[in-house]
């Protein structure tokens, strides 16, 4: 599924044309990116929280060559689904 | 950040849309989302990321108050994969704040 069977899907059930829903859609997930970013963390009851986690520099190694490099500090997003989330795919769509 | 204070944010965003529309919808992406995992789908969202379940094999757990060895059962998990954009906008955002 993309972001256009996402639109198809849902916006005769929110009485929207295509394309208010792709804005809204689109709009969704670029808020989301923009909060993110900013190292907030966004809880969506029922859905899940997104979360930034700080990572420190750690040393690695080429897999190619085995050469030894520092790896910089980064930032992460991880994704926590909710409990009703996980419920919810491991009742399967049968449910 | 709660859903409520994300939904103001989004609300700015979008003026010819109603409060109550914009809950509607973003309760509908959630659940489209949700759905399409249930059955076993993939949904990609480009620039953002995609969401995709994982498969836990079956594996033996213990019960941490007794220490009775139990089997877990397999598992469906939702999984989030970030995508390329969102994952260079989380980091810039870091380097630029040092």
């Amino acid at each position: 599924m993309t972001k256009a069977t996402l639109v198809d899907h849902i916006y005769e059930k929110v009485g929207l044309s295509k394309k208010e829903t792709t804005e809204m859609v689109e709009t969704l997930f670029e808020t989301i990116k923009e909060v993110v970013s900013e190292g907030e963390s966004i809880k969506l009851s029922g859905f899940g929280t997104f979360t930034v986690r700080e990572k420190g520099s750690r040393r690695g190694r080429n897999p190619k060559t085995g050469v030894e490099i520092e790896i910089e500090p980064r930032r992460v997003v991880t994704f926590k689904p909710s409990v009703g989330f996980k419920a919810f795919v491991e009742r399967g769509s049968d449910s | 950040m709660t859903r409520s204070e994300l939904m103001r944010l989004v609300s700015e965003k979008v003026p010819g849309f109603t409060k109550r529309e914009i809950e509607n919808i973003v309760k509908e992406i959630l659940e489209g989302i949700k759905e399409a995992l249930a059955m076993g789908e993939k949904v990609e969202i480009r620039g953002f990321g995609n969401f995709k379940l994982r498969h836990r094999r079956e594996r033996r757990g213990r019960n941490p108050k007794t220490g009775d060895t139990v089997n877990v059962p397999v598992k469906k998990v939702p999984f989030f994969k970030v995508g390329k954009e969102f994952r260079e906008m989380v980091n810039r955002k870091s380097s630029a704040g040092d």
